[in-house]
């Protein structure tokens, strides 16, 4: 099957944004803003339709979308708790937005059945050196804050106490986000966003208490389920989102069956008291 | 620790009001008062996260700023950390220089230091398991460990018995003292009950409509003095080494405790 251009672009594009949200859901899932990834692809999803109805881009509309959504929500920070209703109303208008831009598009349906639910298949080359390049520097942008969002994510009044400033690292992990969830939209589409963002960091909390074995193991478990929900694609003729997200859930499934099944050690009786 | 004529307003109130004190190096500082009296306002005002209106703070003669090193703390674990499945070690060495740019990687330094806080309160064997499965009084113990990282001189407690049953809260208030005594630094050490800090403490610090008495308990826990920071009469009664604060019929600073298994 790798004798085909458009297998070696889905394996490697499939490759780049599996690992990139295998890292970055892994900090999603540790600070439970799990939600953040999941509204800026709907905002993104206006975006790039937005965009196509301009006869721009419409991968350039989704990453400018969210990343304006991401670093909104970053600086709107604590004020967002508690507005459920509110996010909830801005997100569907984002939905029924696109649905708008794309009613006035003429080839209606392709283009929207690749934005909600992906075409990793459709990825050109000229796309994968983007997808790479925004890896690149997702990467070193959270290498470069990783420090500070462990100890804010943990421990925000105390990071705060010790100098972080918790609204510059929000911001800036949120923008990371955001582009890695632009990227995921490639492979999986708006709606599926979780399957590669947050599946495998979760798959990996279970399997691991420690820090940087989960997120190695995170990024592992996406590239994995990247790679043969293509390959499944490529023999059964059925859609790469459908094995891709069938994976990501069977993998959390069997994770926390098998620590539910393994006979942890029971905790001790505290010792502070005897 | 100073504090010289310090007013000190938090969303339109004013917790501290015309305030001057001064805590010596190495006492055990039990810090009493209602609820929303600012114990937890004090403390961040300490920590140059709130800055006062008026007056100046001086902690171990510096002017109170963020991010000092010498300042260990320990707030009331509010976020859903407790419910991760991540290792209390990872935890705790989350707080080793977390404020600066970086990969997370740690050196022979930062083990060693690591290792010499848990070991010091005991938790060495526990920080290996996740924080999920680990008691109300272990994860005292862990947060306790975390403020003592880079050896702090001043070390500000908030609230560490809340929720937490007589034994453990027993444990944790010993474990206090004995590092307090080790290292002489100076604890702030706030609570909703004075009886179970009755032992360790130096002196206490009762907050309360603005004011503040600092002192022995025996001079600050007084029907005049509380009626002063009530704002209205109150009973000190005084029944077999515990102390009782009275409003009418009604016992203040009593509160239920959710007890933890």
């Amino acid at each position: 099957m790798l004798e085909y251009d458009f297998m070696q672009n889905a394996f490697a594009a499939g490759a780049i944004v599996a690992l990139l949200a295998g890292v970055v859901g892994f900090f999603l899932v540790m600070r439970g803003q799990t939600f953040a990834g999941h509204a800026l692809s709907h905002v993104g999803f206006a975006g790039a339709t937005g965009a196509v109805l301009l006869g721009l881009s419409p991968l350039g509309g989704l990453i400018a979308v969210t990343l304006l959504g991401g670093v909104t929500m970053g600086l709107l920070g604590n004020r967002l708790q508690g507005s459920d209703i509110a996010i909830g109303s801005v997100l569907s208008l984002a939905l029924g937005l696109g649905m708008l831009f794309l009613h006035f598009y003429t080839s209606y349906a392709t283009q929207a059945t690749a934005l909600l639910f992906g075409n990793v298949l459709g990825v050109s080359r000229e796309t994968l050196w983007i997808l790479a390049a925004l890896a690149l520097l997702c990467l070193l942008m959270l290498a470069l804050i990783a420090r500070p969002l462990v100890f804010s994510s943990l421990q925000p009044e105390l990071a705060e106490a010790k100098g972080v400033s918790l609204r510059w690292v929000s911001v800036l992990f949120l923008a990371v986000v955001a582009l890695a969830t632009a990227e995921c939209i490639q492979i999986v589409g708006v709606l599926l966003v979780f399957t590669l963002m947050v599946g495998p960091a979760a798959t990996a909390q279970q399997l691991t208490t420690r820090l940087g074995r989960g997120v190695a193991l995170s990024a592992t478990l996406a590239l994995a389920e990247a790679w043969l929900g293509i390959t499944l694609a490529f023999y059964t003729d059925w859609p790469t989102s459908f094995w891709i997200s069938a994976l990501s859930a069977g993998a959390y499934l069997c994770a926390v069956l098998a620590r539910k099944l393994r006979p942890s050690p029971k905790p001790e009786p505290c010792c502070a008291c005897h | 620790m100073v504090l010289d004529r310090v007013t000190v307003t938090y969303q339109q109130r004013t917790v501290l009001r015309d305030v001057s004190l001064s805590i010596p190096q190495g006492q055990f500082i039990g810090v009493l008062g209602p609820n929303g009296a600012g114990k937890t306002t004090l403390m961040r005002a300490l920590l140059g996260l709130i800055r006062p209106s008026q007056g100046s703070i001086q902690v171990l003669g510096a002017p109170a700023t963020r991010g000092n090193a010498t300042v260990g703390y320990m707030p009331q674990l509010r976020t859903s950390a407790g419910n991760l499945r991540l290792r209390g070690w990872d935890f705790v060495a989350s707080a080793y220089r977390g404020h600066r740019w970086g990969l997370p990687t740690l050196d022979q330094t930062a083990l060693r230091e690591i290792n010499w806080a848990l070991d010091t309160v005991g938790a060495s064997a526990l920080a290996q398991r996740p924080l999920m499965e680990i008691s109300g009084g272990e994860r005292q113990r862990l947060l306790l460990a975390q403020a003592l990282l880079g050896h702090p001189r001043l070390l500000l407690l908030d609230e560490p018995l809340i929720s937490l049953d007589p034994h453990h809260q027993h444990s944790v208030i010993e474990l206090v003292k004995q590092v307090q005594q080790e290292f002489g630094i100076t604890v702030l050490f706030s609570a909703h009950e004075l009886n179970p800090l009755l032992n360790a403490i130096d002196q206490v610090l009762y907050l309360g409509r603005g004011q503040v008495a600092l002192g022995p308990v025996d001079q600050v826990i007084t029907a005049p003095v509380l009626s002063r920071l009530y704002g209205s009469p109150i009973e000190v009664v005084r029944l077999n080494n515990r102390i009782f604060v009275m409003s009418g019929e009604i016992e203040l600073e009593h509160e239920e405790h959710c007890h933890d298994a």
